[in-house]
């Protein structure tokens, strides 16, 4: 589904992303992880085509197509979906409004819309916060779940996940982490999830995980192993483990 | 005392002040402008522009209504008892109604003030009796036809004790040619009244407006004020003042600045509060398109023990050639008030506009989509079917842009 080759990418003129190679495949998620500033919220925020991170090299394709030159709207046309680690707040725009507005430029008529609305209010447990301005005075969890459910019901293919479960109690991670594994049992739909502390590999089946140090892949395997691997040891013990493998 | 000799009284001082410039805005020399009835026909042919600033013309959801055009009152109406509405000149037959002729807006404020006075001709009178609620808006029209006229109705609304009522007007205009717009409003909320009035400006790039505003507010009265301007005007000066001299009176003032063209716009808003426990907000959104120039002017003065002022200005800047000022200011007088005040200008913010087309949203849809956001304000008050008309208002502003 997903090939990222010998991927360069670039913030403000310096070199984040240092050739990154990457392979997701349908009904995969895979996890990534990584120290801060190692690359991973640039690294998606590149495939989704964000225009303040310029790719100098390499190539992100998607469904077989390279995605080299189309704008962010063109590539969530495509199918794919960033969820923001931190959204921004948005005074005046309600949260209602808002899931309804991205319904209505996917086409789908109203009831459609209203339905969807309701299913997914229902799952992330939004329907109090319908009517508030979108991350206004939001809790930590429900600025996760708000964008979760804002990024679902653009029904995207690739769901690219940054951080949702970090600042998030038990009872949201257990919620994030079904909706997300629902999300992604119908067919032809695949997930990379940024996750820094690893809270959310319990609720969600990931089939493999990969540790981003320093703009590269150092390690990938198998996640609950990595996972408490890195729990135990911290990411210095993928770094000797990089060692280990040269 | 009768018409006449106050309208003597009046007049020495207007004449005196005839030479007074406003205290804030452009200066307009008077004698450019004709004080005429105008030809004074009816509103055939404005429907679509009449429409567009909240007048219903098939009056169906409506408990009263005026129109004027140019000077001259064209319809009257009133659809429910304890309801008065009537032309000024008619409503001036009546003495007891002196009790509030030019009693709020001193005749001597500036040159526009006594200017009105002076060509006085017609304008509105509604009053509610004490204890009535009129449930669906009395709406007034202004529509100026003749060019290079002063239209200057003199506006009176009472509210009785106790009672409610909710009053539409819509001001408007279809021509290209310059003209002079000074409407005078003298608002009356007696003890326990609650009045909201939304008052939608639609002019001409050619047209200077100068509405001249003020409200006494009694007792747990409420006077709540929407002013929505979405058309270029070529200049516009207003800054209406409620004076809350009752105890645990409220007062709100919103009002939506769309600078458009090469506009001149001054809008501000002061609340007095006088009275024990009185309390009152002046909200605006402003916007800053083409070369427009905008001041956001709002006053809150805290005189009395336990009362409560809150000023909130934003502004957005969506053209790097126009120009917005806001200008906050409070003052306590007594030790026990509390009056805050924010005020904020930016443009739009890069990372929410990234983040709606990450949304799937076109650059274009991102942007709309922040702009409703700006413009939400809390339309408190009103009845449901004008909020959604005011709420489609500012969906076709933001969607327009």
């Amino acid at each position: 589904m997903l090939y990222l080759k010998r991927l360069v990418v670039e913030l403000g003129g310096k070199t984040i992303i240092k050739g990154l190679d990457l392979h997701v495949n349908h009904g995969e998620l895979a996890l990534l992880m990584g120290p801060n500033g190692s690359g991973k919220s640039t690294l998606l925020h590149a495939i989704v085509g964000d225009k303040r991170y310029r790719v100098v090299s390499g190539s992100v394709v998607f469904e077989g197509r390279d995605l080299t030159g189309l704008t962010m709207e063109e590539r969530v046309r495509l199918g794919l979906g960033l969820g923001f680690q931190f959204p921004p707040r948005l005074k005046g725009v309600g949260l209602r409004s808002l899931v309804l507005r991205i319904l209505e430029k996917r086409g789908l008529p109203e009831d459609e819309a209203k339905e969807i609305l309701e299913e997914y209010s229902r799952l992330l447990k939004m329907e109090g916060l319908l009517d508030k301005d979108f991350n206004v005075g939001f809790s930590g969890g429900e600025a996760k779940r708000a964008e979760l459910m804002l990024t679902l019901v653009q029904n995207p293919r690739l769901l690219l996940l940054d951080e949702p479960d970090s600042g998030v109690d038990v009872e949201n991670l257990a919620l994030i982490g079904s909706a997300i594994s629902r999300y992604l049992s119908s067919n032809g739909r695949a997930a990379i999830l940024i996750t820094h502390t690893g809270h959310i590999a319990k609720h969600v089946k990931a089939s493999e995980a990969h540790v981003l140090i320093d703009g590269r892949i150092v390690c990938s395997g198998d996640p609950e192993e990595m996972v408490s691997n890195i729990m135990e040891h911290g990411f210095e013990a993928c770094v000797d483990c990089r060692r280990a493998k040269r | 005392m009768n018409l006449e000799e106050a309208r003597r009284i009046l007049k020495s001082r207007a004449e005196k002040a005839l030479g007074k410039p406003a205290s804030y805005g452009l200066d307009l020399d008077l004698s450019e402008f004709k004080p005429e009835t105008g030809f004074g026909t009816g509103v055939e042919g404005s429907e679509k522009i009449l429409e567009s600033v909240g007048i219903d013309l098939g009056e169906k959801n409506r408990s009263g209504s005026y129109y004027q055009v140019d000077n001259k009152a064209v319809y009257v109406s009133a659809k429910q008892s304890g309801l008065t509405v009537k032309s000024l000149s008619e409503a001036l037959n009546d003495t007891e109604n002196l009790d509030y002729y030019w009693k709020a807006v001193p005749v001597d404020t500036d040159k526009y003030t006594a200017a009105a006075f002076l060509g006085e001709k017609e304008g509105y009178f509604i009053k509610v009796d004490d204890g009535v609620s009129v449930t669906t808006p009395v709406q007034a029209c202004l529509l100026l036809k003749t060019p290079g006229l002063i239209q200057a109705p003199h506006n009176i609304v009472v509210v009785g004790e106790n009672s409610k009522m909710h009053v539409i007007t819509g001001c408007a205009t279809m021509r290209e040619e310059a003209g002079l717009h000074i409407g005078i409003s003298e608002f009356y909320v007696k003890k326990g009244g609650v009045l909201t009035f939304t008052m939608i400006h639609s002019w001409g790039k050619a047209i200077h407006v100068r509405p001249r505003t003020v409200a006494h507010i009694e007792e747990d009265g409420v006077f709540i004020s929407h002013y929505i301007n979405t058309s270029p005007v070529s200049s516009l000066q207003t800054y209406p003042v409620a004076y809350l001299d009752g105890e645990r009176s409220r007062a709100y003032l919103s009002s939506i600045i769309i600078g458009r063209g090469a506009s001149h716009i001054d809008v501000g808003g002061a609340l007095e509060l006088d009275a024990t426990e009185g309390s009152g907000e002046i909200l605006s959104r402003t916007i800053g398109f083409d070369n427009s120039v905008t001041v956001a002017r709002a006053r809150v003065v805290g005189s009395a023990p336990g009362v409560k002022g809150h000023v909130e200005c934003r502004g957005l800047l969506l053209s790097n050639t126009s120009r917005i000022e806001a200008i906050p200011e409070l003052e306590a007088r007594v030790q026990d008030v509390q009056l805050t005040h924010e005020a904020a200008i930016g443009r739009i913010a890069e990372e929410e506009l990234l983040y709606l087309m990450a949304r799937g949203f076109t650059e274009e849809e991102a942007k709309s989509i922040i702009v409703r956001g700006f413009l939400q304000v809390e339309l408190s008050g009103l009845p449901g079917n004008l909020v959604k008309y005011l709420e489609g208002i500012l969906d076709s502003l933001a969607a327009s842009l």
